[in-house]
């Protein structure tokens, strides 16, 4: 219990006979990004729902930050930042009315909301706008609002729904350094995402959904090695010669799989990328490329659903 | 669910920031330019034309102010209560139809609720933020009123037909209120805003047009082909009435001609024989006047609570998301 901030045990959201949410159990730390991964419609949306109390909670417990949203909705949301999923602000008041009004409604004095707005709006590089009405801001910069209002909170834990969907690649870049820089407030960060390479580079912790139930859950890797195979992967590109048989014959290589012209993806029981360097020289081709991959989320994610599907 | 159905907090936290939002909002918008033009447009005209009849009067009329609300001019045909009896709920609609599924449709909403805040706080505050827009709204028509009349008759209004005019302001907030709750009951209802607009506007088109004909049909229903008693015929007059008083407007009206016409006996049926004995046109005092409208404005009243909590329940059962 000691350092969850939200901890999860068999909780279920059912719609009629249909299971949203099915019985999961999670466990969120404090100050780590963990990040829900998952099909649209896989549950994700519907578990952060329940965890603030705005939907009901069929069966199970969720405690956030030792409260039960379901008793204590007004603990719970004085605590916690939530980031929906496409953000809506007023449009006809500025940024600052925005988070004047959320102040007003978290009855934040108002000797202190006027420096914390400011400082919320600059932590998030909108400082300069502060006084412009939301209805001209772009996407990113309304996300970004949304971060400026969990910072100006002072929240324990930040819930971002889906927060990088809909933006271009600095926006994301940018976004994803604010919500480094709520960790580095020691801000416990929970996010759904189905973006995965973006979400790779924040998460500390991934847990996979599919139909309602966390399929996996741990690190990046710890997924990799589960569903991709403990191993090296690496990819080679030569010509000349036959470099798959060449490649096929060194110890400790498992598959040799073609990947594109004049490419193979090579799947070995340990590093071997020296020794398939020699091999491909020594049988006179011509190597062009020798790549280590690291395991990506994308590949667990698409290998994982594959396979479900492949059961199913 | 049901072992921890028991919620901590209040359930107005947060409920004066939403008021205090609400009616800015309101008091800044567009909207209610409109709105105001409107009440201006169809307040003013009767009460410019009536002034000019009462003008010309010549007998001495103890309740000559009250005479600006009630009295029909002859170039318009609409007397100002009777153009309230449709401004208030069209008021009451436009600034109520949207007030839930735009911050639906804008997707603020569960960014709010996500805030330390109960959905009563959001409704509640709402509801009173658009009837205090209302009120705002009246009051400074039923003070222009006073104002031409002061201007124009010569003669200051005195203290009971003050009172009375208060009464009647009363009497507009609480019918405001059920037209008001009923336009949020269908902006809860639906998410689209063009259909609960439709659907309030259907509602209070069809009690000011088609319900006292229906009143009437279902009357003539009911009534046996010949009546043979008077009993019988007080019966019947009576079921016309009680349905004729299921539409808010109807109470409105009653209530009004109660407080602002003070010969006003009764709002029911009367029989001659009853009559017997009564002063034709000697004004009742203010106090048995209320007693007389006490009914009226209570329905409007009990209307608006019964409204307003249909229309909460349908909120706390709704999802948030999408």
């Amino acid at each position: 219990m000691a350092d969850n901030v939200i901890e999860a045990r068999g909780l279920l959201k059912t719609y009629g006979s249909q299971r949203a949410v099915d019985a999961i159990d999670l466990d969120i730390q404090r100050g780590e990004i963990f990040g829900l991964l998952g099909p649209n419609g896989a549950g994700k949306t519907t578990t952060i729902l329940m965890m603030l109390g705005l939907t009901e909670i069929s069966g199970g417990t969720v405690q956030v930050l030792g409260f039960n949203p379901v008793r204590e909705p007004l603990e719970v949301k004085r605590r916690v930042g939530y980031l929906p999923d496409a953000v809506g602000f007023y449009d006809h008041l500025t940024a600052h009315e925005n988070l004047a009004y959320t102040a007003r409604l978290l009855a934040i004095p108002r000797s202190q909301s006027g420096r914390r707005i400011m400082e919320a709006l600059e932590s998030v590089k909108l400082a300069d706008v502060a006084g412009k009405r939301v209805a001209t801001f772009s996407r990113g910069m309304r996300q970004r609002l949304g971060i400026a209002e969990i910072v100006m909170k002072q929240a324990e834990v930040a819930i971002l729904d889906e927060p990088t969907s809909g933006l271009d690649p600095h926006a994301t870049f940018e976004l994803l350094e604010m919500i480094r820089g709520l960790k580095r407030a020691g801000v416990a960060v929970l996010l759904s995402s189905h973006l995965l390479d973006r979400v790779q580079s924040v998460c500390d912790r991934v847990a996979l959904f599919n139909k309602g139930k966390i399929a996996l859950m741990g690190t990046v890797v710890q997924l990799a090695n589960q569903v991709l195979g403990a191993g090296h992967p690496f990819l080679v590109e030569a010509q000349g010669a036959d470099i798959a048989g060449a490649l096929r014959g060194i110890e400790g290589v498992q598959t040799v799989v073609p990947e594109g012209e004049g490419g193979w993806r090579v799947m070995a029981d340990r590093d071997v990328r020296a020794a398939a360097a020699q091999r491909i020289v020594s049988v006179g081709g011509s190597l062009t490329r020798l790549a280590d991959l690291q395991p990506s989320l994308e590949e667990v994610y698409t290998r994982y659903f594959q396979e479900a599907r492949h059961a199913a | 669910m049901p072992r921890s159905a028991v919620r901590v907090g209040s359930p107005f936290t947060g409920l004066a920031p939403v008021f205090m939002k609400e009616l800015s909002d309101h008091l800044s918008s567009m909207r209610m330019m409109v709105l105001t033009l409107f009440v201006i447009v169809f307040g003013a005209l009767p009460v410019g034309f009536a002034l000019q009849d009462l003008r010309n009067v010549v007998v001495s009329d103890p309740y000559l102010f009250l005479r600006i609300f009630t009295v029909t001019p002859e170039r318009v045909g609409l007397s100002f209560i009777v153009a309230l009896n449709f401004i208030i709920p069209l008021m009451a609609i436009g600034l109520g139809f949207d007030s839930v599924n735009s911050e639906f449709n804008r997707r603020t909403l569960s960014r709010v609720l996500s805030q330390p805040i109960y959905r009563d706080a959001l409704l509640l505050g709402k509801f009173l933020g658009g009837l205090t827009t209302l009120a705002v709204a009246l009051v400074a028509l039923w003070l222009i009123v006073l104002g031409a009349g002061l201007l124009l008759l010569g003669l200051p209004p005195r203290g009971v037909e003050v009172a009375r005019g208060i009464g009647f302001l009363v009497v507009a907030i609480a019918y405001g209120g059920v037209w008001l709750a009923v336009a949020m009951l269908f902006s809860v209802i639906f998410r689209s805003t063009a259909t609960s607009a439709l659907c309030a506007l259907g509602l209070w088109l069809f009690f000011f047009i088609l319900w006292p004909m229906i009143a009437s049909a279902i009357t003539i229903g009911f009534a046996p082909a010949q009546v043979t008693s008077i009993d019988q015929y007080v019966a019947i007059q009576e079921l016309g009435l009680a349905l004729q008083r299921l539409s808010p407007g109807t109470l409105f009206s009653e209530a009004v001609v109660g407080l602002l016409n003070p010969e006003t006996r009764t709002l029911g049926f009367m029989l001659p024989m009853q009559m017997r004995g009564a002063i034709p046109e000697a004004p009742l005092p203010l106090d048995q006047s209320l007693i007389l409208i006490w009914p009226q404005l209570t329905g409007l009243v009990a209307g608006m609570i019964v409204v307003f909590a249909v229309a909460y329940v349908v909120f706390q059962r709704e999802e948030v998301r999408a």
